[in-house]
Protein backbone atom coordinates (compact mmCIF):
# COMPACT_ATOMS: atom_id res chain seq x y z
CA UNK A 1 0.00 0.00 0.00
CA UNK A 2 1.88 2.95 -1.17
CA UNK A 3 0.25 6.45 -0.30
CA UNK A 4 0.56 9.63 -2.50
CA UNK A 5 2.77 11.17 0.28
CA UNK A 6 4.84 8.07 0.05
CA UNK A 7 6.79 9.13 -3.80
CA UNK A 8 10.34 10.69 -3.72
CA UNK A 9 8.94 13.25 -5.92
CA UNK A 10 5.98 14.37 -3.73
CA UNK A 11 8.62 14.12 -0.64
CA UNK A 12 10.73 16.77 -2.61
CA UNK A 13 7.99 19.15 -3.55
CA UNK A 14 7.15 19.70 -0.42
CA UNK A 15 10.72 19.88 0.69
CA UNK A 16 11.19 23.06 -1.27
CA UNK A 17 7.75 24.33 -1.03
CA UNK A 18 8.01 24.35 2.48
CA UNK A 19 11.08 25.76 3.49
CA UNK A 20 10.43 28.52 0.74
CA UNK A 21 7.59 29.41 2.20
CA UNK A 22 8.74 29.27 6.24
CA UNK A 23 12.23 31.01 4.64
CA UNK A 24 9.87 34.09 3.05
CA UNK A 25 8.16 34.59 6.18
CA UNK A 26 10.85 34.57 8.35
CA UNK A 27 12.73 37.39 6.12
CA UNK A 28 9.81 39.13 5.93
CA UNK A 29 8.97 39.26 9.10
CA UNK A 30 12.71 39.71 10.65
CA UNK A 31 13.37 42.95 7.95
CA UNK A 32 10.09 44.61 8.89
CA UNK A 33 10.44 43.92 12.64
CA UNK A 34 14.23 45.26 12.90
CA UNK A 35 13.91 48.97 13.26
CA UNK A 36 11.29 48.54 16.36
CA UNK A 37 13.53 46.30 17.84
CA UNK A 38 17.06 48.39 16.98
CA UNK A 39 15.16 50.93 18.72
CA UNK A 40 14.37 48.78 21.68
CA UNK A 41 18.09 48.22 22.10
CA UNK A 42 19.33 51.62 21.60
CA UNK A 43 17.32 52.64 24.25
CA UNK A 44 18.48 49.34 26.55
CA UNK A 45 22.10 50.35 26.07
CA UNK A 46 20.75 53.92 27.27
CA UNK A 47 18.86 52.53 30.62
CA UNK A 48 22.05 50.09 31.31
CA UNK A 49 24.56 53.11 31.45
CA UNK A 50 22.50 55.17 33.43
CA UNK A 51 21.55 52.38 36.02
CA UNK A 52 25.25 51.82 36.19
CA UNK A 53 25.52 55.24 37.37
CA UNK A 54 23.09 55.17 40.09
CA UNK A 55 20.24 56.27 37.66
CA UNK A 56 17.45 53.95 37.89
CA UNK A 57 14.35 52.98 39.57
CA UNK A 58 15.41 50.30 41.90
CA UNK A 59 13.48 49.72 45.65
CA UNK A 60 14.61 47.49 47.96
CA UNK A 61 15.67 44.97 46.54
CA UNK A 62 14.61 44.98 42.46
CA UNK A 63 16.64 45.95 39.87
CA UNK A 64 14.57 48.52 37.73
CA UNK A 65 15.80 50.70 34.59
CA UNK A 66 14.48 54.32 34.20
CA UNK A 67 11.19 53.63 32.72
CA UNK A 68 11.60 54.10 28.23
CA UNK A 69 10.04 56.75 27.44
CA UNK A 70 12.40 58.79 29.98
CA UNK A 71 15.79 56.93 29.22
CA UNK A 72 16.28 59.41 26.13
CA UNK A 73 16.19 62.64 28.03
CA UNK A 74 17.54 61.37 31.35
CA UNK A 75 20.57 60.16 29.22
CA UNK A 76 21.19 63.53 27.74
CA UNK A 77 20.54 65.17 31.17
CA UNK A 78 23.04 63.19 33.03
CA UNK A 79 26.01 62.14 30.76
CA UNK A 80 27.52 65.06 30.10
CA UNK A 81 30.25 63.60 27.55
CA UNK A 82 30.82 60.71 25.42
CA UNK A 83 34.24 59.76 24.49
CA UNK A 84 36.11 57.69 22.48
CA UNK A 85 39.65 56.16 22.89
CA UNK A 86 41.46 54.81 20.04
CA UNK A 87 45.38 54.42 21.00
CA UNK A 88 46.43 58.16 22.25
CA UNK A 89 43.72 59.72 20.38
CA UNK A 90 40.81 60.97 22.42
CA UNK A 91 37.54 62.62 20.55
CA UNK A 92 34.44 63.11 21.38
CA UNK A 93 31.22 61.32 19.96
CA UNK A 94 27.72 61.69 20.78
CA UNK A 95 27.22 58.26 19.61
CA UNK A 96 29.77 56.64 21.13
CA UNK A 97 27.16 54.26 23.09
CA UNK A 98 26.17 52.66 19.86
CA UNK A 99 29.66 51.60 19.52
CA UNK A 100 29.66 47.91 19.04
CA UNK A 101 32.18 46.24 21.55
CA UNK A 102 31.96 43.09 20.54
CA UNK A 103 32.94 44.20 16.95
CA UNK A 104 35.36 46.26 18.57
CA UNK A 105 36.75 43.38 20.46
CA UNK A 106 37.15 41.10 17.31
CA UNK A 107 38.79 44.36 15.37
CA UNK A 108 41.72 43.90 18.00
CA UNK A 109 42.21 40.05 17.65
CA UNK A 110 43.24 41.04 13.70
CA UNK A 111 45.56 43.57 14.92
CA UNK A 112 43.33 47.07 14.30
CA UNK A 113 43.34 49.66 16.82
CA UNK A 114 39.95 49.15 19.53
CA UNK A 115 37.72 51.92 19.75
CA UNK A 116 37.33 52.06 23.73
CA UNK A 117 34.16 53.73 24.46
CA UNK A 118 33.63 55.85 27.78
CA UNK A 119 30.64 57.79 29.00
CA UNK A 120 31.16 60.46 31.35
CA UNK A 121 28.40 61.36 33.57
CA UNK A 122 27.79 63.88 36.19
CA UNK A 123 25.38 63.01 39.23
CA UNK A 124 24.81 65.06 42.43
CA UNK A 125 28.16 66.96 41.35
CA UNK A 126 29.97 63.61 41.46
CA UNK A 127 31.67 62.36 37.85
CA UNK A 128 30.81 59.18 37.08
CA UNK A 129 33.40 56.87 34.08
CA UNK A 130 31.21 54.08 32.56
CA UNK A 131 32.74 52.00 30.03
CA UNK A 132 31.14 49.51 28.69
CA UNK A 133 32.47 45.63 28.91
CA UNK A 134 31.59 42.14 27.16
CA UNK A 135 33.02 38.38 27.33
CA UNK A 136 32.01 34.83 27.44
CA UNK A 137 29.67 32.81 30.20
CA UNK A 138 29.19 29.13 30.15
CA UNK A 139 26.28 29.38 27.58
CA UNK A 140 26.82 32.36 25.78
CA UNK A 141 27.54 35.85 25.58
CA UNK A 142 27.91 38.04 29.01
CA UNK A 143 28.22 42.05 29.00
CA UNK A 144 27.89 44.82 31.15
CA UNK A 145 28.67 48.56 32.22
CA UNK A 146 30.74 49.69 35.29
CA UNK A 147 30.75 53.12 36.73
CA UNK A 148 33.84 54.75 38.20
CA UNK A 149 35.04 57.64 39.58
CA UNK A 150 38.71 58.89 38.87
CA UNK A 151 40.36 56.64 41.09
CA UNK A 152 38.59 53.87 39.08
CA UNK A 153 36.58 52.52 42.43
CA UNK A 154 33.79 51.16 40.96
CA UNK A 155 30.82 53.27 42.01
CA UNK A 156 28.55 50.83 40.36
CA UNK A 157 27.77 48.13 37.88
CA UNK A 158 25.05 46.11 35.53
CA UNK A 159 25.39 42.94 34.39
CA UNK A 160 23.58 41.28 31.53
CA UNK A 161 23.73 37.84 30.06
CA UNK A 162 22.47 36.09 26.76
CA UNK A 163 21.55 32.49 27.41
CA UNK A 164 22.93 31.68 31.29
CA UNK A 165 21.21 29.18 33.39
CA UNK A 166 18.22 30.90 35.30
CA UNK A 167 18.52 30.63 39.16
CA UNK A 168 22.06 30.38 38.72
CA UNK A 169 24.29 32.32 35.84
CA UNK A 170 21.53 34.49 35.14
CA UNK A 171 21.80 35.92 38.49
CA UNK A 172 24.28 38.19 37.74
CA UNK A 173 22.04 40.21 36.71
CA UNK A 174 20.21 40.21 40.57
CA UNK A 175 21.04 43.43 43.20
CA UNK A 176 22.38 41.03 45.50
CA UNK A 177 25.28 40.32 42.95
CA UNK A 178 25.50 43.24 41.03
CA UNK A 179 25.82 45.83 44.73
CA UNK A 180 28.43 43.96 46.00
CA UNK A 181 30.73 45.41 43.24
CA UNK A 182 30.16 49.08 44.95
CA UNK A 183 32.86 50.84 45.83
CA UNK A 184 35.38 47.64 45.08
CA UNK A 185 38.88 49.04 43.93
CA UNK A 186 40.74 47.80 40.70
CA UNK A 187 43.97 49.83 41.31
CA UNK A 188 46.02 48.94 43.83
CA UNK A 189 47.54 51.40 46.35
CA UNK A 190 50.52 51.61 44.01
CA UNK A 191 48.42 52.46 41.03
CA UNK A 192 48.73 48.86 39.17
CA UNK A 193 45.64 47.77 37.79
CA UNK A 194 44.33 44.37 39.65
CA UNK A 195 40.33 43.89 38.56
CA UNK A 196 38.19 42.10 40.41
CA UNK A 197 37.36 38.60 40.96
CA UNK A 198 34.20 36.26 41.57
CA UNK A 199 35.51 34.56 44.23
CA UNK A 200 34.07 31.54 46.16
CA UNK A 201 34.97 31.52 49.78
CA UNK A 202 36.40 34.44 50.22
CA UNK A 203 34.79 34.91 54.01
CA UNK A 204 33.20 37.90 53.28
CA UNK A 205 29.67 37.36 52.28
CA UNK A 206 28.67 40.95 52.89
CA UNK A 207 30.97 42.55 51.22
CA UNK A 208 32.40 44.77 53.92
CA UNK A 209 36.26 44.70 52.59
CA UNK A 210 36.51 46.83 49.65
CA UNK A 211 39.96 46.26 49.15
CA UNK A 212 40.70 42.59 48.77
CA UNK A 213 39.45 42.50 44.76
CA UNK A 214 37.02 39.70 45.43
CA UNK A 215 33.40 39.57 45.28
CA UNK A 216 31.73 36.51 46.87
CA UNK A 217 30.37 34.36 43.81
CA UNK A 218 26.73 32.81 43.22
CA UNK A 219 26.62 29.39 44.10
CA UNK A 220 26.21 26.81 41.09
CA UNK A 221 27.65 29.65 38.95
CA UNK A 222 31.31 29.23 38.81
CA UNK A 223 31.58 29.33 35.05
CA UNK A 224 29.32 32.79 34.67
CA UNK A 225 31.42 34.36 37.72
CA UNK A 226 34.83 33.43 36.27
CA UNK A 227 33.78 35.19 32.64
CA UNK A 228 32.66 37.88 35.07
CA UNK A 229 35.82 38.29 36.48
CA UNK A 230 37.91 37.68 33.35
CA UNK A 231 35.86 40.69 30.95
CA UNK A 232 36.51 42.87 34.25
CA UNK A 233 40.36 42.26 34.38
CA UNK A 234 40.57 41.98 30.02
CA UNK A 235 38.54 45.53 28.97
CA UNK A 236 38.83 47.49 32.48
CA UNK A 237 42.94 47.38 31.78
CA UNK A 238 42.37 48.82 28.76
CA UNK A 239 41.41 51.94 30.28
CA UNK A 240 43.61 52.44 32.83
CA UNK A 241 45.99 54.64 30.34
CA UNK A 242 42.98 57.28 30.45
CA UNK A 243 42.40 57.20 34.06
CA UNK A 244 45.84 57.74 34.65
CA UNK A 245 46.47 60.84 31.97
CA UNK A 246 43.35 62.33 34.53
CA UNK A 247 45.77 62.45 37.24
CA UNK A 248 48.38 64.18 34.98
CA UNK B 1 -17.09 19.69 32.67
CA UNK B 2 -20.15 20.07 30.29
CA UNK B 3 -18.35 21.42 26.98
CA UNK B 4 -16.26 18.34 26.56
CA UNK B 5 -17.55 14.59 25.88
CA UNK B 6 -16.09 11.97 27.85
CA UNK B 7 -13.36 11.55 25.23
CA UNK B 8 -12.34 14.79 24.96
CA UNK B 9 -12.08 15.50 28.97
CA UNK B 10 -9.84 12.70 29.08
CA UNK B 11 -7.29 14.20 27.05
CA UNK B 12 -6.84 16.80 29.21
CA UNK B 13 -6.95 15.13 32.51
CA UNK B 14 -4.95 12.27 31.77
CA UNK B 15 -1.38 13.70 31.05
CA UNK B 16 -2.07 15.46 34.64
CA UNK B 17 -1.39 12.70 36.63
CA UNK B 18 -1.82 8.97 35.83
CA UNK B 19 -0.03 9.82 31.85
CA UNK B 20 2.36 12.89 32.81
CA UNK B 21 4.93 13.59 30.36
CA UNK B 22 7.73 13.67 32.56
CA UNK B 23 6.91 11.25 35.45
CA UNK B 24 5.33 8.68 32.82
CA UNK B 25 6.30 9.67 29.64
CA UNK B 26 9.71 10.64 30.39
CA UNK B 27 9.46 13.54 27.83
CA UNK B 28 10.73 16.58 28.64
CA UNK B 29 13.50 15.94 31.06
CA UNK B 30 16.42 18.34 29.82
CA UNK B 31 14.30 21.18 30.79
CA UNK B 32 13.11 19.90 33.83
CA UNK B 33 16.46 19.60 35.40
CA UNK B 34 17.62 22.83 33.59
CA UNK B 35 15.65 25.60 35.07
CA UNK B 36 13.96 24.47 37.34
CA UNK B 37 16.57 25.88 40.05
CA UNK B 38 14.25 28.92 40.50
CA UNK B 39 10.09 29.03 40.64
CA UNK B 40 9.83 32.10 37.97
CA UNK B 41 11.64 30.53 35.42
CA UNK B 42 9.42 26.82 35.70
CA UNK B 43 6.56 28.89 35.55
CA UNK B 44 7.48 31.32 32.14
CA UNK B 45 8.72 28.20 30.67
CA UNK B 46 5.68 25.98 31.69
CA UNK B 47 3.27 29.27 30.40
CA UNK B 48 5.61 28.94 27.03
CA UNK B 49 5.23 25.17 26.53
CA UNK B 50 1.39 25.57 27.20
CA UNK B 51 1.25 28.14 24.30
CA UNK B 52 4.18 26.57 21.80
CA UNK B 53 2.55 22.71 22.07
CA UNK B 54 -1.03 24.31 22.06
CA UNK B 55 -0.63 25.81 19.16
CA UNK B 56 2.25 23.44 17.34
CA UNK B 57 -0.37 20.30 17.69
CA UNK B 58 -3.03 22.38 15.71
CA UNK B 59 -0.79 23.60 12.90
CA UNK B 60 0.53 19.66 12.59
CA UNK B 61 -2.98 18.35 12.92
CA UNK B 62 -4.07 20.29 10.16
CA UNK B 63 -0.83 19.52 8.05
CA UNK B 64 -0.99 15.45 8.79
CA UNK B 65 -2.38 14.20 5.64
CA UNK B 66 -0.08 16.23 3.50
CA UNK B 67 2.85 15.68 5.65
CA UNK B 68 5.27 13.09 3.60
CA UNK B 69 6.37 10.34 6.02
CA UNK B 70 9.69 10.19 4.93
CA UNK B 71 10.41 13.90 6.35
CA UNK B 72 7.81 14.26 8.91
CA UNK B 73 10.56 14.70 11.99
CA UNK B 74 12.20 17.69 9.98
CA UNK B 75 8.74 19.02 9.15
CA UNK B 76 7.68 19.12 13.15
CA UNK B 77 10.94 20.27 13.37
CA UNK B 78 10.70 23.60 11.05
CA UNK B 79 6.98 24.42 12.45
CA UNK B 80 8.40 24.61 16.10
CA UNK B 81 10.87 26.38 15.47
CA UNK B 82 9.16 29.02 13.30
CA UNK B 83 6.58 29.40 16.08
CA UNK B 84 8.76 29.89 18.65
CA UNK B 85 11.16 31.92 15.91
CA UNK B 86 8.01 34.73 15.03
CA UNK B 87 7.03 34.79 18.65
CA UNK B 88 10.23 35.62 19.66
CA UNK B 89 10.74 38.38 16.98
CA UNK B 90 7.22 40.10 17.96
CA UNK B 91 7.69 40.14 21.72
CA UNK B 92 11.32 41.68 20.93
CA UNK B 93 9.73 44.71 18.91
CA UNK B 94 6.60 45.21 21.33
CA UNK B 95 7.18 43.74 24.52
CA UNK B 96 11.22 44.03 24.96
CA UNK B 97 11.04 43.39 28.32
CA UNK B 98 9.25 40.15 28.43
CA UNK B 99 11.60 38.97 25.91
CA UNK B 100 14.86 39.47 27.72
CA UNK B 101 12.95 37.22 29.92
CA UNK B 102 11.93 34.41 27.86
CA UNK B 103 15.52 34.94 25.75
CA UNK B 104 16.65 31.79 27.29
CA UNK B 105 13.69 29.72 26.66
CA UNK B 106 13.55 30.11 22.79
CA UNK B 107 16.45 27.29 22.21
CA UNK B 108 15.00 24.90 25.31
CA UNK B 109 11.49 24.96 23.80
CA UNK B 110 12.49 24.06 20.06
CA UNK B 111 14.15 21.20 21.45
CA UNK B 112 12.10 20.21 23.98
CA UNK B 113 11.46 16.52 23.40
CA UNK B 114 8.09 16.95 24.89
CA UNK B 115 7.17 18.90 21.99
CA UNK B 116 8.19 16.37 19.09
CA UNK B 117 6.63 13.80 21.22
CA UNK B 118 3.42 14.68 21.26
CA UNK B 119 3.64 15.67 17.25
CA UNK B 120 4.61 12.58 16.49
CA UNK B 121 2.14 10.87 19.34
CA UNK B 122 -0.62 12.58 18.81
CA UNK B 123 -1.10 14.99 16.63
CA UNK B 124 -0.07 13.58 13.46
CA UNK B 125 -3.28 11.00 13.95
CA UNK B 126 -5.48 13.22 15.28
CA UNK B 127 -7.94 16.15 14.50
CA UNK B 128 -6.81 19.45 15.38
CA UNK B 129 -9.51 20.42 18.06
CA UNK B 130 -9.10 17.33 20.12
CA UNK B 131 -4.96 17.81 18.87
CA UNK B 132 -5.44 20.76 20.93
CA UNK B 133 -6.40 19.79 23.76
CA UNK B 134 -3.86 17.08 23.64
CA UNK B 135 -1.61 19.61 23.67
CA UNK B 136 -2.87 21.71 26.18
CA UNK B 137 -3.09 19.16 28.74
CA UNK B 138 0.46 17.82 28.21
CA UNK B 139 1.62 21.18 28.92
CA UNK B 140 -0.10 21.43 32.30
CA UNK B 141 1.00 18.56 33.17
CA UNK B 142 4.20 19.37 32.22
CA UNK B 143 3.90 22.01 33.82
CA UNK B 144 2.85 21.09 37.21
CA UNK B 145 5.99 19.10 37.57
CA UNK B 146 7.82 21.75 36.40
CA UNK B 147 6.51 23.85 39.08
CA UNK B 148 6.76 21.53 41.51
CA UNK B 149 10.24 20.86 41.14
CA UNK B 150 11.36 24.13 41.01
CA UNK B 151 9.43 25.08 44.05
CA UNK B 152 11.35 22.84 46.50
CA UNK B 153 14.77 23.46 44.84
CA UNK B 154 14.32 27.30 44.80
CA UNK B 155 13.10 27.01 48.84
CA UNK B 156 15.75 24.52 49.98
CA UNK B 157 18.63 25.48 48.15
CA UNK B 158 17.90 29.16 47.95
CA UNK B 159 15.70 29.81 50.79
CA UNK B 160 13.74 31.75 48.54
CA UNK B 161 10.03 31.62 46.56
CA UNK B 162 9.58 33.88 43.24
CA UNK B 163 12.85 36.07 44.97
CA UNK B 164 11.42 36.33 48.12
CA UNK B 165 13.31 35.60 51.19
CA UNK B 166 10.55 33.38 52.86
CA UNK B 167 12.70 31.52 55.38
CA UNK B 168 14.97 34.82 56.96
CA UNK B 169 18.55 36.22 55.32
CA UNK B 170 20.97 34.02 55.24
CA UNK B 171 23.90 36.53 55.40
CA UNK B 172 22.09 38.60 58.26
CA UNK B 173 21.13 35.24 60.04
CA UNK B 174 17.43 36.09 60.80
CA UNK B 175 14.12 33.73 60.62
CA UNK B 176 15.22 30.02 60.50
CA UNK B 177 18.79 31.28 60.06
CA UNK B 178 18.86 32.23 63.44
CA UNK B 179 19.00 28.33 65.04
CA UNK B 180 21.63 27.41 62.45
CA UNK B 181 19.22 26.85 59.57
CA UNK B 182 21.79 26.32 56.23
CA UNK B 183 20.43 26.22 52.55
CA UNK B 184 21.88 23.40 50.70
CA UNK B 185 23.17 24.45 47.55
CA UNK B 186 23.51 21.04 45.91
CA UNK B 187 19.76 21.76 45.40
CA UNK B 188 21.00 24.06 43.08
CA UNK B 189 22.61 21.93 40.82
CA UNK B 190 20.59 19.79 37.76
CA UNK B 191 21.54 16.47 39.55
CA UNK B 192 18.99 17.06 41.91
CA UNK B 193 16.33 17.80 40.21
CA UNK B 194 16.68 14.22 39.14
CA UNK B 195 16.21 13.09 42.35
CA UNK B 196 13.36 15.59 43.10
CA UNK B 197 11.75 14.21 39.87
CA UNK B 198 12.36 10.67 40.86
CA UNK B 199 10.95 11.23 44.44
CA UNK B 200 8.00 12.73 43.02
CA UNK B 201 7.58 9.62 40.56
CA UNK B 202 8.40 6.99 43.48
CA UNK B 203 5.46 8.95 45.53
CA UNK B 204 3.08 8.52 42.62
CA UNK B 205 3.44 5.43 41.95
CA UNK B 206 3.29 4.32 45.38
CA UNK B 207 -0.35 5.61 45.28
CA UNK B 208 -1.31 4.12 42.31
CA UNK B 209 0.04 0.66 41.64
CA UNK B 210 -1.69 0.37 38.38
CA UNK B 211 0.85 2.26 36.66
CA UNK B 212 4.18 0.11 38.09
CA UNK B 213 5.67 -1.49 35.25
CA UNK B 214 5.64 -5.15 35.08
CA UNK B 215 9.88 -6.09 35.72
Amino acid sequence: MSKRTDSNSYTMIFAIVMVVIVGSLLAFLASSLKPAIKENERIEKQQNILYAMGVNENDESSATFVSTSVAGEEFAKYIKKQIVIEGDKISENDEAYLIDVKKQQANAKEGKTRKLPLFIGEKDGKTYYVAPIRGKGLWDAIWGYVSMDENMVVQGAYFDHKGETPGLGANIKQRYFMDDFYGEHLLTEAGVFKGITVAKGNNDPKNEDKTDYEVDAIAGATITGDGVSAMIKKDLALYVPYFKSLKK
Amino acid sequence: MGLLSKKDAALIKDPLLDNNPITIQVLGICSALAITAELKASIVMSISVLFVLGVGNVVISLMRNIIPSKIRIIVQLIVVATLVIIVDLVLKAFAYELSKTLSVFVGLIITNCIIMGRFEAFALGNGPWRSFLDGIGNAVGYGIILIAVGFFRELLGSGTLLGFKVLGDPIEKTGLYAIGYENNGFMLLSPMALIVVGIIIWVQRSKNKSLIEEA
